[in-house]
């Protein structure tokens, strides 16, 4: 899933600053499970947003809203009704979310209320751990599953540095050295056959916006291209 | 002759080579690489110019490494994977050759976190492997993109290899990957687990990969208690092992410069009769001027004429 971390509350309230009407629009699916953004926080946030304004002469006001995915028009079509009633909307959904929001309704100002973190993995209860930066071009057939690109701090294909420390990263000692782990199930499942050619220069794909179209779909966006 | 570079023909005619590392200022200090290419001169066979060591940005080793040349000393041209593009790495090799350059050491880098601009974007678009492959394949006559190369830079490729860190076991792999990617000649980390090392040129030979490229043994003289302290525990992929740091609290403070240099004449005495090393890398940090000294003290002089 997408982590997501809420801003600092002072950073939102400085963004929304001079909005007499927001509306808070949280989304119910990745946000909502790392309690970033989903219908919860953005009641937390918009109480704290009234807590806020108490001591001005004419308060803002906050309505909430949440809907199932902000990155799904479908979805975003519940809150057409209610958008024209806010003068600015405080979206609490990943970077995607967000934007698909702002294009929905472009006549509003759309401020982030999260910092889009990463694409990873629920450890435990409020604890979440990266595991894919989305290269485009996936070696985790040759890396027994552990992604390289992501859990290296240097990115390398061909691991490990010089700068193990122990099972550990050079950068961090509570962090696990990618290339050490990937030695260690490789071996494990008697595969290091796998690490012993040289992986040649990565194809970065992801270094300008991208569209996908799964196959079998080409023909009917064939129009709109 | 791959590149026709001093190194080169010191390693090739069987000599015992011997070679320095000088730090570029964090300046546009010509003075400092003056001073400290000095008493370099004639001590040693190339020197290494390191490239924003430590992740702090200094002059950059292409142009410290032309002053080097004009010092009179030949450079061993050291570039990281961390700040570079395959774009700038290959256009960087293409000028510096062009400009005299000969010797080149590819490494990964150390991580942006630990210098003096942690924010910044570190690039690694390409592994030191592959670079290393890049650098071949660029003298090879072809680009990382398989295009030709118009008059190809004849380096001499370096790469790094670390004999202690975890796991060991794939470390001698690794030195085959490197071999096969196109290492000329390898610079090993400052040595001090002597035990271990052994054991890591025993598996090299055993493999027959010191056969296939040339081995130089780091060695950096400890100047006192408080770097060997910290280099265990502050310095990333460092093994000190406790004998050196007991040695060095044996001695009073005043000697134990003097206590430093004399175990890295022992280590070096050791590795001139190891089967499978073929020289030695001094990296004497912000000690260049002690390098004559360690140089006689190990019989490492006079250098032979090539
Ligand atoms: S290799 Fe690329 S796609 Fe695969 S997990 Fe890593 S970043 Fe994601
Ligand atoms: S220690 Fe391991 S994870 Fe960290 S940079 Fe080196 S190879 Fe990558």
């Amino acid at each position: 899933m997408i982590v997501a971390k809420r801003k600092p509350f002072e950073e939102i309230k400085e963004l929304i600053e001079g909005y007499k009407k927001v509306l808070v629009v949280g989304c119910g699916t990745c946000v909502a499970v790392c309690l970033a953004g989903g219908e919860k926080e953005v009641g937390i946030l918009a109480d704290e947003l009234r807590l806020s304004q108490k001591s001005e002469k004419e308060p803002a006001e906050f309505g909430e809203a949440t809907v199932q995915r902000q990155c799904d028009r479908e979805f975003l079509s519940e809150l057409d009704d209610i958008v024209p009633q806010y003068e600015a909307l405080l979206s609490m959904a990943c970077g995607a979310g967000i934007q698909f929001l702002a294009e929905r309704f472009p006549d509003t100002p759309v401020f982030p209320a999260v910092n889009t973190t990463f694409i990873g993995v629920n450890q435990d209860v409020g604890w979440y751990e990266e595991r894919c930066k989305a290269c485009g071009n996936c070696v985790l057939g040759m890396t027994a599953g552990i992604c390289p690109v992501t859990m290296c701090a240097k990115s390398l294909l061909n691991g490990p540095c010089g700068g193990t420390n122990g099972s550990s990263c050079e950068v961090d000692p509570n962090q696990p050295c990618a290339w050490h782990m990937i030695y260690e199930r490789l071996a494990r499942q008697g595969r290091l056959d796998k690490i012993i050619e040289i992986c040649p220069a990565n194809d970065w794909r992801n270094q300008k916006p991208q569209t996908l179209i799964q196959p079998g779909y080409e023909e009917r966006y064939e129009s709109e291209k | 002759m791959k590149s026709g570079s001093k190194l080169e023909k010191i390693l090739s005619a069987g000599h015992f080579a011997f070679t320095g590392e000088l730090g570029p200022p964090r300046g546009a200090n010509l003075e400092a690489i003056q001073k400290k290419a000095e008493p370099l001169k004639g001590v040693v066979d190339s020197v290494n110019i390191t490239d924003n060591q430590t992740a702090v940005v200094r002059m950059s080793s292409w142009g410290a490494s032309l002053l080097a040349i004009q010092q009179g000393l030949e450079p061993n041209y050291q570039m990281v994977c961390r700040d570079r593009n395959r774009l700038a790495m290959q256009a960087d090799v293409l000028g510096a050759y062009a400009l005299g350059i000969r010797n080149i050491l590819c490494l990964s880098g150390d991580h942006q976190q630990f210098g003096d601009h942690p924010q910044c974007k570190g690039v690694f678009d390409i592994d030191s492997m592959q670079l290393i492959q890049a650098v071949k394949g660029m003298r090879d006559g072809k680009f990382i993109n398989g295009q030709e190369v118009d008059e190809p830079p004849r380096m001499f490729i370096g790469a790094a290899a670390n004999p202690f860190a975890e796991p060991f076991e794939w470390r001698v792999y690794r030195l085959a990957k490197k071999i096969n990617a196109g290492a000329d000649f390898i610079q090993t980390q400052c040595i001090y687990n002597m035990e271990k090392m052994r054991e890591w040129v025993k598996r090299a030979r055993d493999m027959g990969l010191t056969e296939k490229v040339y081995i130089l043994a780091g060695i950096t003289p400890m100047k006192s208690l408080g770097m060997a302290r910290y280099m265990k525990s502050k310095v990333p992929g460092m093994d000190v092992p406790d004998e050196v740091i007991n040695r060095l609290k044996g001695v009073e403070k005043k000697k134990q410069g003097k206590e430093g240099i004399a175990m890295a004449c022992e280590q070096i005495q050791e590795f001139k009769e190891m089967k499978g090393i073929s020289g030695i890398h001094l990296m004497a940090i912000e000690w260049e001027h002690r390098v004559p000294e360690i140089a006689e003290q190990a019989g490492m002089l006079p250098r032979p004429e090539v």
